[in-house]
Order: structure tokens, then sequence, then C-alpha cells
């Protein structure tokens, strides 16, 4: 398998001189799931933030599916990475969840018709096609989260990174979260302090400490290692 | 939420929201350059005004008394101005200016109510407003939902251990103002990286593609024809 994602020797260095991430170097690779876990401020997020280039390395280099990110690449890359945040109000901000899903493919030059077709396709796919002209903030904290994913599946992303995808979430509303990722075919990045959540989508974890890698594992021996 | 209602207005289904944004846009604006000229002999022509934006109410299908209701919104701020005008020994200029800020208020009220945020913006940008001056419209309206979501839930907060948001003494209340900017501003941090991430360049497409048709220069031509008319005929 190649790889999807390929870090290495990624450095970012806030503007205060906070060196947030420390040479982090990192693959995944195509249709792969990877948890990542550590602790609040580990750099888990800032280092995700690097994949869709909203942060650019201070140094090192983010190769996603073989583009290396610059500039030139940006637009490119984004629509291979999808992330999804920890907050789904922050994500949603069109008046209608259609608008909403719809806004990734318009905004990278699809027509009106082709984006109500991708926007229609991924709402089926995580199950609110019956919600479609409903306005986001009349739907639940599970169906917003469906919402917030289906508005990066349409614009067919390779990589899913989400950001603590269960928080706000009951427990119905974790399980129906977990067997639809599992049903996605695409390779993702979870960021989140839920390892049974965690463990019933993939074995392998990454355990952040202090802006670095402490370990590259299977979840339960991460757990045993830190006291996780 | 006021934000939300307004929002709700703009989806009604009705002639005035099937006509095209920059038809209403241009209507709007001959209005409230009548409205602006106004002088204070001008009781008549205010009249015809009001008779004027509600009868466009009912075209709307909303509530007519909220739409009323809402547009008076403005009169507290007219108010500051009006009694230093009524104070200065101008009762008259001081009735003008409640008046103007009431019409004012009312077709701006009518176009956002019937017009989705969108399409209201692609309307400016059919009539060549700088795009920047958009842009700042755009982030504007989302960011001022933003903070007033976070008003709402500090105040919940401040409410629920105070027992009352009153009981804030000002030091605290002033206290409070700060973190409500450090938060909203937190917040819009967010949104903006969350729009970044799906491909946000600064603008925000439409998706319903409207043409500007027949009947839409048509009710452009009726609406500011007929505000023109009224000024020019009435003193």
């Amino acid at each position: 398998m190649r790889n999807i994602v390929e870090v290495r020797e990624l450095r970012y260095v806030y503007e205060d001189g906070t060196e947030a991430l420390k040479k982090i170097d990192f693959e995944l690779e195509a249709g792969e799931t990877v948890a990542l876990l550590g602790a609040n401020g580990s750099g888990k997020t800032t280092f995700a933030l690097h994949l869709n280039g909203i942060l650019r390395a201070t140094s090192g280099s983010v190769v996603i599916d073989g583009i290396a990110m610059s500039d030139k690449t940006l637009a490119e890359i984004r629509r291979r990475v999808g992330l999804v945040f920890q907050d789904s109000d922050n994500q949603l901000f069109m008046p209608t969840v259609l608008e909403d899903v719809a806004f990734g493919p318009l905004a990278s030059g699809k027509s009106p018709e082709e984006a109500a077709e991708k926007a229609n396709a991924a709402l089926t796919q995580v199950g609110m096609a019956h919600k479609a002209g409903k306005a986001p903030w009349h739907l639940s904290a599970g169906e917003k989260k469906r919402v917030a994913i289906a508005g990066i599946l349409a614009g067919d992303p390779k990589l899913l990174v989400l950001d603590e995808p269960t928080t706000f979430l009951d427990p119905p509303g974790q399980r129906g979260l977990a067997d639809l990722l599992e049903s996605l075919p695409q390779a993702k990045l979870l960021i989140t302090h839920d390892v049974p959540f965690a463990q019933r989508l993939t074995e392998r974890g990454v355990f952040f400490e202090a802006g670095a890698i402490a370990a590259k594992d299977r979840i339960p021996a991460i757990v045993e290692r830190f006291g996780w | 939420m006021r934000h939300a209602r307004i929002e709700r207005w703009s989806r009604v289904a009705s002639p005035l929201h099937r006509r095209h944004a920059t038809a209403k846009i241009i209507a709007a604006l001959v209005m409230l350059v009548c409205i602006a000229t106004l002088t204070r002999q001008s009781l008549w022509c205010c009249a015809l005004y009001l008779a004027l934006l509600a009868t466009a109410v009912p075209l709307s299908k909303l509530p007519p008394a909220r739409i009323l209701l809402s547009a008076a919104a403005v009169l507290p701020f007219a108010l500051c101005f009006a009694l230093v005008s009524a104070i200065s020994g101008e009762p008259d200029r001081a009735v003008m200016l409640l008046v103007r800020g009431y019409l004012s208020s009312l077709t701006a009220l009518l176009l956002i109510a019937t017009t989705p945020m969108p399409e209201l913006l692609a309307g400016f940008e059919v009539l060549r407003a700088p795009r920047f001056l958009l842009q700042v419209m755009q982030f504007l309206y989302r960011y001022l939902v933003v903070l007033m979501e976070e008003a709402s839930a500090m105040q919940d907060a401040a409410g629920s251990r105070a027992g009352s948001i009153r009981a804030l003494q000002l030091r605290q209340a002033t206290g409070a103002a700060g973190v409500l900017f450090a938060r909203s501003y937190g917040r819009a941090q967010a949104i903006h990286r969350a729009m970044v991430a799906r491909g946000f360049d600064g603008h925000i497409p439409e998706f319903r593609t409207h043409r500007f048709l027949v009947p839409d220069a048509l009710f452009a031509a009726v609406a500011a024809g007929l505000a023109i008319s009224v000024r020019l005929v009435l003193p």
C-alpha cells in the first residue's frame, strides 16, 4: 500500500518561541485508520492542522498523496484532506444542511447542480438525506456531527481527520458514529481521548507527549505504558 | 434568536422572496435615498411611504406585527438624536428624525427578511459593490451571530451563579465584556479555520443561481418609480 500521508521532521514554533511540534515523523497508508492519543496540549491538533495546510511547518515536510505541501499545491491538498472539527457548530455555517454540505464542492468550482448532486450523495451516505432542508441549528449533536462529516465527504477526500469526534455525543450517537466511520473507505486519523471508541476503529495508535511522538504502537500497549 | 428568525423569514416562499436580490436592492436603495431627503414638511410623503412599505409586508407573507415591531428596534438610537433636536427647539426635526429612522429601518428589514444572505451579497456583487466591503458584511453577519451566542452562554452562566446577570457590578461587567470579546475571537478563529479547510477563498459561493428576469426588472422599475414619484409630486 502506498502512503497517503508522509511527514518528515515536522517542526512548528509559535510566534512567542514555543515549540509546539518537535521533529515529527509520521506515515499513514491509504485506507488505514490511526488514533492520535495524548494529553491536552500535547500537539495532536496542531499536528492535524498541518495536514490540511491550516498551519504551515516551521521546518520539515508534509506530503499528502504524493503532493508536497506548498502555496501552489494548497488547494489540491485541501481537496484530499477533510478536517472534521471538534465542535460541529463551528463547522456548519450555511442556512440549510444541503447548502452547508454543498459548500465544499461549490468552493472547489463545481456547478450548483453538481454540488447539489455531491451533497445529496454525501447526506445519503451519512443517513441525513431527510434533513437536507433543515437549518443546522435545529439538529441534535449527533446529527450535526453527521452533517459535518457529510460536508467533508462531499469533497471526495482521501483522508479524514477527525478531532475529538465523540465530544457532545451520547452513547447511541457514539455507536452510530463508529458504525458510519467503519463504513467509510477513506484513510482516517482520529484525534481522541476516547480509548474504547478508538479501539473499535483501529489497532494502531500514536501517542503524543509535549509536542513529540512518544510511541507508535498498538493501542492496548500504549494504554498500558502511559497509564492512559 | 433574532438572527435565526430573520434567517427563517428570508427562506419563506412569497412573490417578494421570488424577486431577484438585485431588483430588491435597487428598489430599497432608491427608497432609502427618498426617505433620507424627506424634510419636515413631508408628512404626506411619510404617510405614503409607510403605506407602500406596509403593503409590501403582506406580499412577503411575513408576520405583519412582528415586522412592524422589529423595525422599531432602531428607535432608541434615533431617539437620542431626536431628543437633542427637541431640546434645541426643533420639535419638527425631532419627529422627522424618528420617522425617517423607522421608515429606513423598515425598508432595510424588508430587504433582508425577504432575501437570504448569500443571495443578498450576490445581488450587491452584481451591482459592483466593492468585494472587500462584501467580505466585511459576510463576516460581520457570521460573527455577530457568534457574539450573540457567546453572550447568551455567558449570560446563562452568570445568571446561574449570581442569581441574575443584573447582580454583576460594573467592574465585573467590564471584565465579562473582555472575556466575551476573547471567547468570540477564539470561536471566530475556529470558524474561519473550518471554512478555510473546506476551500473558502474569501467568497461564499451561491448555491441557488437566480437569473434576473423581466418580472424582476418590472418590480425594480415600479417600486423605484413609485418611491420617486411620491417624493417628486408631494412636498
